[in-house]
């Protein structure tokens, strides 16, 4: 726990967050949003049944062969045997990280207390990501809904680490030759009808896979039961036969996360302090993608703005070097040599 | 048919061997950059991916390049031919500044050896802002080349090879109009996918609109700041009569680009937080002073008349939409998380070199081609 007790950044980086929180803007130019898959996968994570143990950020590194990563501040007593990546990177694809205030004693609680939260991929309905990539070397799965990145098409110019508004995608700079790092929610591992890595290996069902409108039940009820009650929290996948988790509904916030945030997401949290605490960003329910590709279809329809202004130019400008040249004719014989 | 002729002066001077030697160090840094990765040169991280390489070299230097495309909507739209002499220089500017402005995009890309992914339609996102630049900014480099090479042709007298291009050049002026209002607002519609990430300051539908217009501004700000210096550098003749008449219509446009800026600030109700006295509001501040001031130099008979305060027009209007689009890219952005971001030395290095070669071909090429009117006869006669 030394590790993730001594991060204070959480704590620092939620004050910047309530500070800059836009105001719900949405704007008429954008297009329409786009609807989720009725087959689409997802995650719920709850961070009220999250103990850190952190057996997701490992299990993940295997499933992915990403290389373990040791901050250069713990390298000194860390002989390369304790992967503690301390936020995404180009080396990491999903992270917990921990809340902590006050005298941090009660766990999910605001003052005084601690949380702990997991980044990784939220896998929106209308991502960023798609949207701004020029060689469409980030593709949503139609069915699925999984946001994946194809290393091949992939320029690097980091316009998807720029533009997501969770901030998720990243770049290896210390690499020559860096990729983009993304969470693809184990889509090797799903092909085969097996469960993402993080969510397999989660011990108490903080992270859980499932078809995102099960999941979505399953958010309503807990939300909905009473604080204190004994209650089954399945764990792996949703609907398998694994043994749940006996445990006591916790004192929810009573809101989702990724319900509507950047126009929905596949990833929901549930947790027992406010998501702002938890360093998830505030975004707004209007897909920034939405907004973009809306003004730049109004602008580019059919490529017909651009056509009749370039032949509206090209007649102007004939017409005017004409003009200069007839002015110019007489005296230009003497110029000639 | 134009009065142009190479600059009869020496190659090597101190000027050119200083700025030689900012280029070797630029790409010393820049040689590193591609052997160990840009983390090893740059400050660059998950939080700010994108630093002075992409804002200034690209955002900001082909913006320093619209001089040509500025003067070819005055001379060819606005049929303005007594600006005919400004047209060569503001051509050559735009040439170094959007070919250096690629050459420096492809060295940014993490994974520059599939660049050429651009090229292929089957990877073609038509959504994304930053297909349509990448297009665009090819395009329009290609059109500068070919509106340059009749001055080639003209230094070495293949006059009939010029004559054949030059009457289907009407094709290329107008695709070399076209090109930039398209690229140039889609560098703001870049920004359009930025979302809750960039400050309502700068985040505005109208992010398109503004760039293109700014765009144009620094173009015209740069043909007057390039023609005072030169002219005074190499004791040319004046040409202070054109910037002056110039410079009204800049201060008109500038005006024009003040008054929608406000008026969608006033509109969407966040002018509250220009008053928020953190770093974003003081460059907001900053930077519509600067605007403003030029505006109020370029409107007043008087600020037109004296050479010197044009020219100080010339120098707050770059220095306010440098500044425009530096904020709107980088400072008025909050990344998610704890991220903060200033240019190392190498990376300043290499964006001072690059600025430095294209001065540097600017200087080596008005002495080898005929760019600038008002060298005499006599000279012409020796060349």
């Amino acid at each position: 726990m030394t590790e993730l007790s001594r991060r204070q950044l959480l704590t620092n980086g939620c004050v910047g967050v309530a500070v800059t929180a836009t105001p719900t803007e949405a704007f008429a130019i954008a297009r329409p949003p786009k609807e989720i898959s009725p087959d689409a996968v997802g995650m719920l994570y709850d961070s009220t049944l999250c103990i850190g143990c952190k057996a997701c950020v490992a299990a993940c590194k295997t499933a992915n062969e990403m290389p373990v990563e040791i901050p250069p501040d713990l390298s000194n007593w860390n002989e390369h045997t304790w992967d503690s990546a301390e936020d995404l990177s180009g080396r990491t694809l999903n992270v917990i990280k921990v809340y902590r205030n006050g005298t941090a004693e009660k766990k999910d609680r605001e003052i005084d207390g601690f949380a702990f939260v997991k980044r990784h991929c939220l896998h929106c309905v209308d991502p960023s990501c798609v949207s701004v990539c020029p060689v469409g070397a980030m593709r949503k799965d139609p069915v699925t809904g999984v946001v994946s990145h194809d290393p091949d098409a992939c320029i690097g110019c980091r316009y998807c680490v720029y533009a997501c508004p969770f901030g998720v995608p990243q770049y290896d700079f210390n690499n020559p030759f860096g990729k983009i790092a993304k969470c693809q929610f184990c889509r090797h591992l799903l092909k085969d009808g097996k469960v993402p890595a993080c969510c397999d290996v989660c011990p108490t069902g903080a992270s859980l896979f499932g078809n995102v409108k099960d999941l979505e039940q399953e958010t309503a009820r807990r939300l909905s039961a009473t604080p204190g009650t004994p209650y089954q929290f399945p764990r792996g996948r949703l609907g398998d036969n694994r043994p749940p988790n006996p445990a006591t509904i916790p004192s929810y916030v009573k809101a989702i996360y990724g319900e509507h945030e950047g126009g929905g997401t596949q990833v929901r949290y549930i947790a027992g302090v406010p998501f702002p605490r938890l360093g998830l960003p505030t975004v707004p329910s209007q897909a920034p993608a939405a907004l973009s590709e809306g003004v730049q279809h109004t602008i580019y329809q059919w490529l017909i703005a651009p056509i009749i202004a370039f032949a509206g130019l090209a007649l102007l400008v004939r017409r005017r070097v004409n003009r200069a040249e007839g002015d110019a004719e007489p005296k230009s014989k003497g110029d000639r040599p | 048919m134009s009065a142009a002729a190479p600059l009869r002066r020496s190659l090597v001077t101190p000027t050119t061997l200083v700025l030689a030697a900012l280029v070797v160090i630029g790409f010393y840094f820049l040689a590193l950059r591609l052997i160990y990765g840009l983390g090893a040169v740059t400050n660059l991280n998950s939080g700010y991916p994108w630093g002075i390489w992409v804002d200034v070299d690209i955002f900001i230097g082909t913006a320093l390049g619209c001089g040509g495309f500025s003067m070819a909507i005055l001379v060819y739209a606005f049929n303005g031919t007594a600006y005919h002499p400004l047209i060569r220089p503001a051509l050559l500017g735009g040439l170094f500044g959007y070919t250096l402005g690629g050459l420096a995009a492809f060295t940014d890309l993490g994974r520059w050896w599939q660049a050429y992914n651009v090229l292929l339609p089957w990877h073609w996102q038509p959504n994304s802002a930053m297909f349509e630049v990448a297009l665009c900014l090819l395009a329009y480099t290609a059109v500068l080349w070919i509106e340059f090479v009749p001055i080639i042709l003209e230094r070495f007298k293949w006059l009939a090879l010029k004559r054949f291009l030059e009457r289907w050049m009407f094709l290329f002026i107008a695709l070399g109009i076209l090109l930039p209002l398209m690229h140039q607002s889609s560098f703001g519609s870049v920004l359009l996918s930025m979302g809750p990430k960039l400050s309502p300051l700068w985040f505005t539908v109208w992010l398109p609109l503004l760039f293109v217009l700014s765009a144009i501004l620094m173009g015209y700000a740069v043909v007057m700041f390039e023609a005072t210096v030169v002219t005074h550098a190499f004791d040319l003749p004046s040409e202070h009569a054109l910037i002056s008449k110039l410079s009204k219509v800049v201060g008109w446009v500038a005006l024009v680009w003040l008054v929608i800026r406000w008026a969608d600030l006033l509109n969407r109700g966040v002018v509250n937080l220009a008053f928020a006295g953190d770093l974003k509001a003081s460059m907001f501040w900053i930077e519509n002073a600067l605007f403003l001031a030029a505006v109020l130099i370029f409107l007043t008979p008087g600020g037109r008349a004296s050479q010197r305060a044009s020219f100080l027009g010339a120098v707050a209007l770059l220095a306010g939409a440098v500044l425009y689009r530096l904020d709107a890219l980088m400072i008025g952005d909050t990344p998610v998380g704890n991220w903060s971001y200033f240019p190392s030395v190498p990376e300043l290095m290499v964006t001072i070199g690059i600025i430095a070669l294209e001065i540097l071909l600017y200087l080596v090429f008005i002495k080898l081609f005929p760019v600038l009117e008002g060298p005499s006869q006599s000279d012409m006669a020796s060349a």
